[in-house]
């Protein structure tokens, strides 16, 4: 175990120690606990930051299931720190900012704080894995975490509604990514990413390798909210807003930001990786711009702005793999701007849109409403939350001096570039991707200006308050301001930046260009009268105008009925799946117990069956295996046989039950015939108990009826049971008539003492041996218990509601 | 009808000590001779349900207060730790160690196996299953 392991272990084991700070610590808001762990990891990290800087690398490993080639092995580059650095970061910021919005009278902190650290620890294990089955692992935890966050107030139908939408969306783009890793690993034979990318000349030829790319990119894309799978990510705002800032904007959100740099160095260079991930960015950047400017709550102007800035990145990690292409290699640096420019707007927009988050939640908070229709004027009421604003929001619409405004200069110069590629038709069609950008970044402008303005400045309508507003408590606004500072900070010194993460990050992604070439160059306000300044006053001027006659165009949003929209698309999908669901499940699920068993014996006949004719594994044993049978086996036998044939003629239950005991302690003098001690005791006890529990419901259960059914019913009893018995005899026989293999008691006899200090084999192998099967049954034995417990309890107190029902 | 039961009751007494008592020969023995705690689960069982079956229900209860299902929770959590506590070790997920030692009462070279918590954690286990649906069904009086 190294540092490295405790820093995503750490946020677990806090997890189990939340319920007793909130129960025992009561007096105490449960986040100041809380706090100390992401500023913890936060430092720790921190003092890595000059090793990564040199260029060094940090590797773990720790076997986990050696077997299966899965080890927990760790990984810390330039990309895993800077996104651990986002997630403890704005982690404490979010966790501090929570400890004012959430009271601890009304809330419950304790799942709300067990759910946060779940995920803070499970979106670590996603960025510092380099296994892909561990990665998998924490990116799935990374979506039940979210769901259960968005659920947080679970008594709202929407929370429900957008819980459930997150889940199935991001679940479903997790397994087909699993199934681009189970690809992955076929080719390359190895579930390290590390060995993966020494192994790309073999693998980029298979032709597994664009399934693979295509699996991998469709999780990438359902967790990133790209166009059409973004429609989880508004519905998700009814998460608490804290929430919001962190996972829907910060940090899980970026996950698949951060599955395609990690894969960049495999698949870049590819057409298709070209493509999907700029042509799926762009349009998805274009998409979440135009439809914010409809909104009219705040959180989903700024849910829709996450969208577009997520495939603004996205479509610039598609444009910086050109750079592998690049010839002369000296001209890499012409495309890896691209992925310069992803990162530090990756960043950038960690910390302006974080704010705008936080600033949302503090107007909602002390008003009481979201809605910019009832806001408005509140500039002289909350001064510092207005500044706030101002700043996220001009730094989002890309004006100087903030951050965003050197990165989207940088996005300019990336889709510029573009332009004048000469691979993958880029000559014809690339063209569309700078215009796209652009008419994105127009409405970009726009929303931005609708956040700030429509919220604070115009006519102040109290009376469509709930609250009375004011200023929030100095602790709610620090978070923000501390965000707000760095949008400052690093957009007039953004080189602080360069040489510290920038270079490390994007030689992590791009490690054969950049090697050699240290080609992160300054990054400057002033390049000059270019086309991209061009481009951004035309933003300004054009967005301004737009902004002010809104009203006039705001009707084209109307040309897209919603009957036709992806939102509704998936309503219906999900009403026709439970549908027909039902239809199949009706159709088989009768009640009737009778019928399940014709499920399962004939489902027993047929697997056997069929494998006992394929394979012709029926032997008939050789005379040397058989003993000869003994009078008193002859008399076991037969009252066996008499005993299950008088069950079928039994006129009461009491006598049915009594005789299905006698078959069962007849079956136990056979294991103590056969020398089975250990069964048959077994085999007795669980005889007696099934008759003690028989003759204890006995007085419920109702009259004994002979199913008296037409011709058709008994038939199918009759084969059925001919069948099973015919099938398990020949099976019996033919495990007697194999005699080439050899058995594998002769293991257990020779280790059992040996290796595990025991005896007696059968206890050996129950809980040495196979240790782990004994586990899981008792696991299910478990789970069928409470399945019988709750079963009967439920039906007492639900059924006249269930009654109703039908 | 009113059932008179005072042989059963009589027996019962001195009967079910004697399963008890056997039951945690037998979860003892296992390792080396037949038993275990699947069985010996199954035994302290079968002994709870004599006593119910003798006695009134609610009088078993106040003598007996468990709460099976509890008792299975702690028979899982004991069988998933012992198996957790190898990694402190160093070891693959529930490897299992043994030795001898010389114990008071005991004798010498008594033997000490971590494989028989897991099998109490199998007795706790079955303990609570086998009461669990047997006591749920009986008491279901609809």
């Amino acid at each position: 175990m190294s540092f490295l392991h405790y820093v995503i272990i750490l946020p677990f084991i806090f997890v189990l120690l939340v319920p007793f700070l909130y129960k025992y610590f009561n007096k105490i808001h449960t986040g100041w606990f809380i706090l100390t762990l992401p500023i913890g990891l936060f430092s720790l990290l921190m003092s890595y930051l000059p090793t990564i800087s040199d260029g060094q690398i940090i590797k773990h490993d720790i076997g986990w299931i050696p077997s299966l080639d899965i080890h927990f092995s760790v990984y810390l580059d330039g990309l895993g720190l800077l996104f651990s650095l986002l997630i403890t970061g704005i982690g404490s910021l979010v966790v501090l900012y929570s400890v004012y919005y959430l009271s601890k009278e009304s809330e419950k902190l304790n799942t709300f704080y067990t759910y946060l650290l779940l995920f803070m620890g499970a979106m670590l294990g996603v960025v510092l894995s380099d296994n892909i089955i561990v990665l998998y692992l924490f990116w799935e935890l990374t979506s039940i975490s979210s769901f259960l966050l968005i659920a947080y107030w679970y008594k709202r139908e929407k929370s429900r509604y957008g819980a459930q939408k997150s889940m199935l969306i991001t679940v479903f783009g997790g397994l087909a990514m699993l199934a681009g890793f189970i690809l992955m690993y076929i080719m390359s034979d190895t579930f390290s990413i590390r060995e993966m990318i020494s192994q790309i000349d073999t693998m980029s030829t298979q032709s597994l390798f664009v399934p693979a790319m295509l699996l991998i990119l469709l999780g990438a894309f359902t967790k990133s909210a790209q166009f059409p799978f973004h429609i989880w990510l508004p519905d998700a705002m009814e998460a608490p807003t804290p929430v919001s800032a962190y996972l829907h904007s910060a940090t899980m959100v970026k996950a698949g930001l951060y599955l395609v740099a990690r894969f960049s160095p495999i698949f870049a260079g590819q057409g298709e990786w070209f493509w999907l991930v700029t042509g799926f960015g762009i349009v998805t950047l274009f998409w979440g711009s135009f439809n914010a400017v409809r909104q009219t709550d705040l959180k989903s102007i700024l849910a829709f702005s996450t969208v577009s800035q997520l495939g603004m990145i996205m479509s610039l990690l598609g444009i910086g793999s050109l750079s592998v292409l690049a010839n002369p290699t000296e001209n890499a640096y012409f495309y890896a701007v691209a992925t310069t420019a992803a990162i530090f707007h990756l960043i950038n927009h960690a910390t302006f849109k974080g704010a705008l988050f936080m600033m949302v939640g503090i107007v909602d908070h002390e008003t009481g409403t979201r809605d910019i229709r009832k806001l408005g004027g509140l500039m002289s009421l909350m001064p510092i939350t207005f500044t706030i604003a101002l700043i996220g929001t001009f730094s989002m619409a890309g004006l100087p001096p903030f951050n965003g405004f050197l990165s989207k200069e940088m996005f300019f110069t990336g889709v510029k570039n573009v332009t004048q590629a000469e691979f993958f038709n880029l000559q014809t069609w690339g063209i569309l991707i700078p215009v796209l950008a652009w008419i994105a970044s127009i409405f970009t402008f726009v929303y931005s200006m609708m956040i700030v303005f429509k919220t604070f400045t115009g006519k102040h309508q109290p009376e469509k308050l709930q609250k009375k507003a004011h200023e929030a408590p100095f602790g709610m606004l620090i978070p923000p301001i501390i965000l707000v500072s760095l949008v400052i900070v690093f957009g007039i010194f953004p080189n602080i930046l360069t040489e510290t993460i920038l270079l490390p990050t994007v030689t992590s992604i791009l490690p054969s260009v950049l090697d050699g070439y240290g080609v992160v160059s300054e990054i400057s306000h002033w390049h000059g009268w270019n086309l991209e300044l061009f481009m951004t006053i035309g933003v300004i001027a054009i967005g301004t105008l737009l902004y002010l006659t809104m009203k006039k165009w705001k009707s084209i949003y109307k040309l897209f009925p919603d009957r036709f929209s992806f939102n509704r698309f998936y309503d219906r999908t999900l009403v026709r799946m439970e549908k027909n669901s039902n239809w199949i499940m009706r159709k088989h699920m009768t009640g009737y117990t009778r019928d399940y068993l014709v499920y399962i014996f004939s489902f027993i006949i047929m697997v056997l069956g069929y494998v006992l004719i394929k394979y012709t594994t029926f032997i008939w044993p050789a005379e040397q295996f058989l003993a000869p049978i003994q009078t008193y086996e002859w008399i076991l036998a037969i009252s066996t046989v008499l005993a299950a044939a008088a069950i079928l003629k039994a006129s009461s239950r009491l006598t049915a039950i009594i005789l299905i005991g006698v078959v069962g302690y007849m079956v136990s003098l056979f294991f103590v015939i056969f020398r089975a001690p250990d069964l048959a005791l077994t085999q007795l006890v669980v005889e007696t108990i099934s008759v003690a529990l028989f003759l204890l419901c006995f007085y419920h259960l109702p009259e004994l009826r002979r199913e008296m059914r037409n011709i058709r019913f008994r038939i199918t009893n009759l084969l059925i049971s001919i069948g099973v018995g015919v099938i398990i005899t020949f099976i019996a026989l033919s495990v007697q008539g194999v005699n080439g293999l050899e058995s594998i008691s002769r293991y257990f006899v020779e280790n059992s003492y040996k290796k595990a200090g025991g005896d007696n084999i059968v206890n050996v192998i129950l809980v040495d041996f196979r240790g782990f099967d004994t586990m899981l049954e008792i696991i299910v034995l478990g789970i069928a218990s409470l399945g019988v417990y709750s079963l009967i309890k439920l039906r007492l107190e639900g059924r006249d509601s269930i009654h109703e029902n039908k | 009808m009113k059932i008179n039961d005072v042989i059963l009751q009589t027996i019962t007494k001195a009967v079910s000590f004697i399963i008890l008592a056997f039951s945690i020969f037998i979860f003892l023995a296992g390792h080396n001779n037949p038993g275990g705690g699947f069985i010996g689960g199954l035994i302290t069982a079968s002994a709870f349900v004599l006593l119910y079956l003798a006695f009134d229900m609610e009088f078993i209860k106040s003598v007996i207060p468990i709460d099976y299902i509890k008792l299975t929770a702690l028979g899982l959590l004991i069988a998933v730790l012992t198996g957790v506590g190898s990694f402190i070790f160093g070891q693959p997920f529930l490897s299992h160690t043994f030795g001898y030692f010389d114990l008071p009462l005991l004798g010498e070279k008594t033997e000490l196996a971590t494989a028989v918590i897991f099998d109490l954690g199998v007795y706790f286990t079955v303990v609570g299953i086998t009461m669990t649906i047997i006591l749920t069904i009986g008491e279901d009086q609809s």
